[in-house]
């Protein structure tokens, strides 16, 4: 049961976190799919990743609220890919969801004492 | 590869994806395992465990449907297709859609739309107008608390009739009474108000001080009445209506506690009454304490009966125990006083709601009926236009038949249509209706009760909707039926002709038949109380009413406290008026016929011994020399009153024609004596010098009571205060009477400055108002039928010219085969005579049976007089033939080459 609980948990914590992770990793440059779940899995160190079936529905949902937008971009010698890039309302949107989240981590360390560790 | 692109597309096989939109995913997902795959090879790992590897990134199989549609990849929606039948899991989905496209439909035929919403705006007003009286006066409880529990308290004797009390009478019922928990009574009392401006003549009551606690009535401003007020010896106090306040005072908040002077006394205002209140009797605008154990005749058993009472019945007691109650001491006094109270058999309770209503109640129904009537031809003439846009649409039906939609669903939409306009019929009908409710109040007559709580509270909301929808149901579905029996394959091969052209023209003809017969059910109603009021305005009210200005004064206690004082006003006034130019000549009277004021004295016949059962009595006024010349109220027997008729010559009285026809059938009554009880210290003997014709004195409906005339010179002291409270002064005069009225109040004036003239109006004015109850019904009844007479004409013309465009081919064959203009003429009005003719035999034998109800609105007519059947259905025939002809004529121009060469 235990185990059940710590998934489910894990899920949710991941699909909270999962877009301001993606909107984070936009920011800078439009990326593709796959260059994004690379980035997740590298710079977590393999702590976090993305299934394809959980990935893609989530950067479409994002699209769809017009946070990010998609554009399919050939380039010499490869294959064509689709590149997400940050849209005006999605800089506003990580704005709100990076104070979100700092708030939260503070809120949680705070009562935890993870901060006195 | 093109395994993953297999994979993926499996994976999505459920989800209905936009075939481009379903490419682009998996396009982008075989890149990403694409990607991944060639990493994993380059990394060393073998093709086959990089190949799993890569698959295993899309998750458990149902991961990326679920996926997907949680980011709203799938949506539910279904492709709008008008006509697919629906399961019972959207119902909202398609309100929303009839609604829109209702809409739609309707926007797309203004005329149409505009005309129907018009007309049920109209009968959807008229209704809730009708209905909104209908409610503050019949179904209203009145604005009392316990109002249940309130009765209205009259005397039983053996004649018909609710009789007043005398105050003795009053004290014993209410001092030994088990029954009621409060009783209250009332009489008129009218005072001149002399300071804060004119001089006023203002009608009010003398009533019991706990009246108010006994309703349950709470001040406006300041208090009521209370029961210690009846004490005698206090200060005089008033109580004013919220309308006198208003009109006289401006609704100055600081009169109360200040005094008026009213009938020369002063009086401290204590309160204004609430806007609703009012008073037993209607024109009443102000109310002082009875005061009983002040008043003179506090111990005259043989005063007279000037007091109406009022009473709460205890809870816990019927009426008819309380009834029974006063009764027996009805009976104990008539053992005790065998003489005073010989005639009073006891007493009756009748509810206060019913008393205040009782003779509006056959009439708002009658009304509420004809108006529903109304409405009801105007949904049967939607219903046949809606048929006939039904027969123009039944293409689009059939399309969407075959596209898969069910019957139902169809049905469905057309009687959301129906209701859409009904809606908007009576959203407008309800603003119309709040325009109608001040037209009625205005037109209504002043004998209206409750009129000041009409208007729209949340019952009259909820009939105007229960109606509307009542309304779309009638109009809406009978159509709705129709245009979804379609035949798919007839239909569609059609060019938009109606192939059920006769069923449905069988359908709207019986819809016309009935239209014609419900119209002529009213128009027969309308048409008795035309034949009533006729007869009621040829009854002969026993006097000439033309050109003649009656003026209302009353002389003030205190200045004029005897005969003489009252005599010596007469004969300075009376020059003064007959000097006037155009006055031909004055009387006086101190009961007007038609005026409502009235009282009556018993008698004996001198010489003639009474049945011991017989009490004889007779209405009794008091008048001046000149006034049977004034109203022309012919002589028939002996002589007029004249200046020799004084004080101190022997009391003379001129009868009544009925009164001498009925004590001296075979004699002449000149010469003979009677015994007159008008006064306290009992009969005296009076000399019969005349008989003169009978007067109206009540209205127009009703008998001639036998009458006693007095001279007023002669008016025993006793009775001065009828004089003097009451005295109409009548001017005949050659010229317009109003014209006068200035001059005469300044005569008036000039005699006596304290002396108000409270109301200055014609005869004829009275006589007017006397039948203003018949008028208003006429009025408003005759109104609707004649809005069914034209509905049931436009319904008739609606359907036959109709037919006419529908049948153009086949008559352009006739007129081609040779058929004359006559042939055709007969074809189309025949059709339309068929179904007047079905219409008036129905709607007479309606008729037969419903105008019997109303046959207590009638006069000198009865509720199946055979001229107004008669007539009227030929009216209505006369208007059908009309409503025929226009599309005949229309006929007869069908050029047959242009008919044929259509298709």
């Amino acid at each position: 049961m235990a185990n059940i609980h710590s998934r489910i948990l894990d899920r949710e914590l991941k699909k909270g976190s999962a877009e301001l992770l993606i909107l984070s990793l936009v920011e800078a440059r439009p990326r593709h799919g796959y260059d994004i779940s690379k980035l997740i899995e590298t710079r977590s160190d393999g702590a976090l990743s993305f299934h394809v079936a959980s990935l893609y529905p989530l950067l479409y949902r994002l699209e769809k609220r017009g946070w990010i937008a998609g554009r399919w971009v050939e380039k010499a010698g490869q294959r064509r890919r689709r590149y997400y890039k940050l849209t005006k309302d999605g800089r506003k949107m990580l704005a709100t969801q990076r104070s979100t989240w700092q708030s939260f981590v503070a809120a949680i360390n705070q009562i935890t004492g993870l901060d006195n560790v | 590869m093109s395994e993953w692109k297999h994979e993926i597309e499996r994976r999505l096989e459920d989800l209905e994806l936009e075939p481009a939109r379903k490419a682009d995913i998996i396009d982008e997902l075989t890149q990403h395992l694409n990607d991944r795959y060639a990493e994993l090879l380059a990394s060393g790992a073998t093709e086959h465990t990089a190949r799993l590897a890569a698959l295993a990134e899309l998750g458990e199989s149902g991961l990326l449907r679920h996926e997907l549609r949680e980011a709203g990849e799938s949506p539910k929606h279904e492709p709008i297709v008008w006509g697919a039948g629906n399961s019972a899991g959207n119902v909202l989905g398609d309100l929303r859609q009839d609604l829109s496209y209702g809409l739609r439909m309707l926007l797309k035929q203004p005329l149409f739309t505009g005309v129907a919403v018009l007309a049920l705006a109209l009968g959807i007003g008229g209704n809730t107008a009708i209905f909104s009286l209908v409610n503050a006066i019949l179904l209203r409880q009145l604005p009392f608390r316990q109002p249940e529990q309130l009765v209205w308290v009259s005397a039983r004797r053996a004649e018909p009739g609710k009789f007043q009390f005398t105050l003795p009478d009053f004290l014993d019922f209410r001092d030994q009474n088990q029954g009621l928990a409060g009783i209250s009574a009332f009489a008129n009392w009218s005072a001149n108000l002399t300071d804060r401006g004119d001089p006023e003549r203002l009608h009010g009551l003398r009533i019991s001080a706990n009246v108010f606690q006994l309703l349950g009535v709470e001040a406006a401003a300041g208090r009521t009445l209370l029961p210690a007020d009846d004490t005698p010896g206090l200060q005089r106090v008033v109580v004013l209506s919220h309308g006198l306040w208003q009109r006289r005072f401006g609704a100055d908040p600081l009169l109360v506690g200040k005094t008026l002077t009213l009938n020369g006394d002063s009086y401290t205002v204590v309160g204004v009454l609430p806007q609703q209140f009012s008073f037993p009797i209607r024109e009443a605008e102000l109310a002082i304490p009875l005061a009983p154990d002040a008043d003179p005749w506090r111990g005259v058993r043989t005063s007279v009966n000037f007091l109406r009472a009022l009473a709460r019945v205890k809870p816990g007691v019927t009426r008819e125990q309380a009834e029974g109650d006063l009764t027996a001491v009805a009976q104990r006094l008539r053992q005790q006083f065998p003489a005073a109270n010989a005639q009073k058999l006891g007493v009756t309770l009748s509810p206060l709601h019913e008393e205040v209503v009782s003779n509006f109640r056959l009439v708002l129904w009658v009304l509420l009926g004809a108006v529903g009537v109304v409405l009801l031809i105007t949904c049967v003439n939607l219903a046949n236009l809606a048929l006939a846009r039904a027969t123009a649409r039944q293409r689009e039906m059939a399309i969407r038949t075959a596209l898969g939609a069910t019957r139902w669903r169809l049905v469905r939409q057309l009687a959301t249509e129906s209701l859409l306009l009904a809606g908007l019929g009576g959203a407008a009908g309800l603003l119309l209706a709040s325009y109608g409710i001040d037209l009625l109040l205005a037109l209504s007559p002043a004998a209206l009760p409750r009129a000041a709580e009409v208007g729209v509270d949340m019952r009259v909301l909820g009939f105007t909707l229960a109606l509307s929808l009542l309304s779309g149901v009638i109009f809406g579905l009978a159509p709705a039926w129709q245009a979804t029996r379609v035949n798919l394959n007839d239909e569609l091969k059609q060019s938009g002709r109606g192939a059920g052209g006769a069923r449905q023209s069988r359908a709207r003809g019986l819809l016309v038949v009935s239209e014609i017969a419900i119209s002529l059910v009213l128009l027969v109603g309308a048409g008795l109380l035309v034949r009533s009021f006729a007869r009621l305005q040829s009854v002969d009210p026993g006097f000439d009413a033309g050109n003649v200005l009656a003026i209302r004064l009353s002389l003030p206690k205190a200045q004029y406290p005897d005969r003489q004082a009252a005599t010596s006003f007469y004969d300075k006034l009376r020059p003064r008026l007959e000097s006037l130019p155009g006055v031909e000549t004055v009387g006086v009277v101190s009961a007007l016929p038609l005026s409502g004021v009235s009282a009556s004295i018993p008698f004996t016949i001198d010489g003639r011994a009474a049945a011991p059962d017989e009490a004889l009595r007779a209405d009794y006024r008091l008048v001046s020399s000149g006034y049977f010349r004034a109203l022309r109220i012919p002589l028939l027997a002996g002589r007029e009153f004249n200046e020799h008729d004084t004080a101190q010559a022997g009391s003379v009285v001129v009868i009544s024609q009925n009164l001498a026809q009925r004590y001296w059938p075979n004699g002449n009554p000149v010469g003979a004596h009677l015994r007159i009880d008008d006064n306290d210290q009992g009969p005296r003997l009076v000399e019969i010098v005349g008989v003169v014709g009978d007067v109206r004195h009540i209205g127009l409906d009703g008998e001639p009571f036998p009458h006693i005339y007095l001279h007023m010179h002669q008016t025993h002291e006793d009775a001065v205060v009828w004089l003097t409270s009451n005295q109409y002064w009548l001017l005949r005069t050659a010229v317009d009477p109003l014209t006068l009225s200035t001059e005469a109040r300044r005569e008036i004036q000039a005699v006596d400055r304290a002396v108000p003239a409270s109301s200055i109006r014609t005869m004829e004015q009275y006589l007017a108002a006397s039948v203003a109850v018949q008028r208003f019904n006429l009025w408003l009844l005759t109104v609707f039928a004649g809005a069914a007479l034209v509905l049931a004409g436009t319904g008739l013309y609606g359907v036959i010219s109709h037919g006419v465009a529908q049948r153009g081919r086949e008559i352009g064959i006739r007129m081609a085969l040779g058929a004359q203009a006559r042939d055709v003429s007969k074809l189309v009005i025949g059709q339309g005579m068929k179904l007047t003719l079905g219409g008036v035999a129905l709607g007479l034998a309606t008729a037969l049976g419903l105008t019997r109800l109303m046959g207590a609105l009638l006069f000198g007519v009865s509720a199946t007089d055979p001229l107004t059947f008669l007539s009227t259905a030929l009216l209505l025939t006369f208007v059908a033939l009309l409503a025929c002809w226009i599309p005949a004529r229309r006929a007869l121009k069908i050029d047959p080459m242009v008919a044929l060469r259509e298709d």
